[in-house]
């Protein structure tokens, strides 16, 4: 069949993210996690394993950049039975194999689903990237941008898609703050100017609170994805 | 048909996956057989009269029509090593993820319901190739354009290479790539007639253990 110039684009279960799997249920919903080489994606990718794995079906795919050294980390902390983490190999280039060609890690998702589903979601980890590398849509349903305190104060104010976009912006490792001359309240006004509504959390997976308000936030997100099921 | 389909389906950004993949050129360079753009052209020239043939060849007779079950038997049988099995029925099944949002059509259905973990990928290539409504050339045309275009990108990546020697050996390629389209469609002619055994068989024996070699590295950049 050829596609007629007045054919309209409908998307299809064929591709990227209909909320339904092709026998009608309702898939995992899909949080993708990006942000910079050592901002602490995996250490919140397992607290989050560890404080929502109790109450919902969940796996894991990891986009090492050229190992498989993240999901090794998350098998060796047995956040999550093996069977429940993938790895996606992204030839050298994290930003499109989670934007510009997603087909590796949709198929990847597919079959975590079909292996170990019906599942609630899916946590989708970047390679460490750059301040531009953001999911696209066909892939995830929502995205977490994570920057830490470390990698300098400067990063909020200077923006980019992943700052200025994602769902939800982390800052972690605010313990470090004191020791690297970050001003944390800074970050958080620079933050609140490039995002306007959209949510910024401060973390530390070392004291206080720990994961507890992202994983709020990604309990918020499912509520939702169901309440619209 | 569309000429304009044929750069569509051919373009290195093309979403199918194959951006992850080094068509043997991560283990070439590894192993010191590539080192430059001179290195380069020699392995994309062997690379094209043998595995670029051989897909140029399936591909083309996919969009002529042939069974793409039997192409797919005849892909197997053609590459021995299980490494590159699995990478090419794995970009088959990226590949048919794009082309049914790119070309919807009944017969790309089928295969992906046939073959669910995906077929070879330079025969889901000429299906949708068909899909497009071009032709059993231009489908050999993108397959062996792709037998080359793969590793010259990667190696642009892995050795830090100049970007421009690697486009310059691809431009030195054209004529050849001609000439093996057109070997390609040539027996693809043939199989409609004599079967799948009319295809050819080309082999690059470095390639295939390179590529068990490769798969079985802890650490590297690239599928396969």
């Amino acid at each position: 069949m050829h596609l007629d110039h007045d054919t309209p684009f409908q998307p299809h279960h064929t591709h990227s993210a209909d909320p339904h799997r092709p026998d009608g249920t309702r898939r995992a919903l899909r949080i993708g996690l990006g942000g910079p080489v050592g901002s602490g994606k995996t250490a919140t990718v397992a607290a989050l394993c560890r404080a929502l794995r109790d109450s919902y079906a969940l796996a894991v795919v990891t986009n090492d950049i050229y190992t498989r050294e993240d999901a090794e980390f998350l098998l060796r902390e047995a956040v999550l039975p093996p069977e429940r983490i993938t790895a996606v190999e992204t030839g050298a280039c994290p930003h499109t194999a989670i934007r510009d060609d997603i087909s590796a890690n949709l198929e990847a998702v597919e079959d975590l689903e079909e292996s170990v589903g019906p599942l609630d979601l899916v946590l989708v980890e970047s390679g460490g990237d750059n301040l531009t590398a953001t999911f696209s849509k066909g892939l995830a349903d929502a995205q977490i941008f994570v920057i830490d305190v470390a990698g300098g104060d400067d990063i909020p104010r200077k923006g980019g898609p992943g700052v200025t976009t994602a769902d939800l912006l982390v800052v972690n490792k605010t313990d470090l703050a004191v020791h690297v001359g970050s001003d944390l309240a800074r970050m958080a006004a620079d933050a609140k100017e490039q995002r306007g509504e959209l949510p910024v959390i401060l973390q530390s997976l070392r004291s206080g609170e720990g994961v507890g308000p992202v994983a709020a936030w990604v309990r918020e997100q499912l509520t939702a994805w169901r309440a619209t099921a | 048909m569309s000429r304009a389909a044929l750069l569509v389906l051919a373009d290195g950004r093309f979403p199918a996956g194959g951006h992850a993949h080094s068509g043997g050129a991560e283990e070439a360079v590894g192993a010191g057989r590539i080192r430059d753009a001179a290195d380069l052209g020699a392995f994309c020239r062997g690379r094209l009269h043998t595995a670029g043939l051989v897909a140029a060849a399936l591909a083309a007779a996919a969009a002529d029509g042939t069974d793409p079950l039997a192409l797919d038997e005849a892909a197997d049988a053609r590459t021995p090593s299980p490494a590159l099995r699995t990478a090419a029925r794995r970009l088959g099944r990226q590949l048919m993820r794009a082309a049914r949002a790119a070309w919807p059509d009944p017969a790309l259905d089928a295969l992906a319901a046939a073959r669910p973990r995906g077929a070879h990928q330079p025969v889901v290539l000429g299906l949708a190739a068909r899909a497009a409504g071009l032709t059993p050339l231009d489908a050999a045309h993108a397959a062996a354009y792709e037998s080359v275009s793969g590793p010259a990108t990667a190696t642009v990546r892995l050795l830090s290479l100049d970007p421009f020697d690697a486009t310059a050996v691809l431009a030195r390629l054209a004529p050849e790539l001609d000439q093996v389209a057109a070997r390609a469609a040539e027996a693809a002619r043939r199989c409609a007639a004599e079967g799948p055994g009319a295809l050819p068989a080309a082999s690059a024996p470095l390639l295939e253990t390179g590529a068990e070699a490769h798969a079985a590295r802890p650490v590297r950049l690239f599928a396969s």
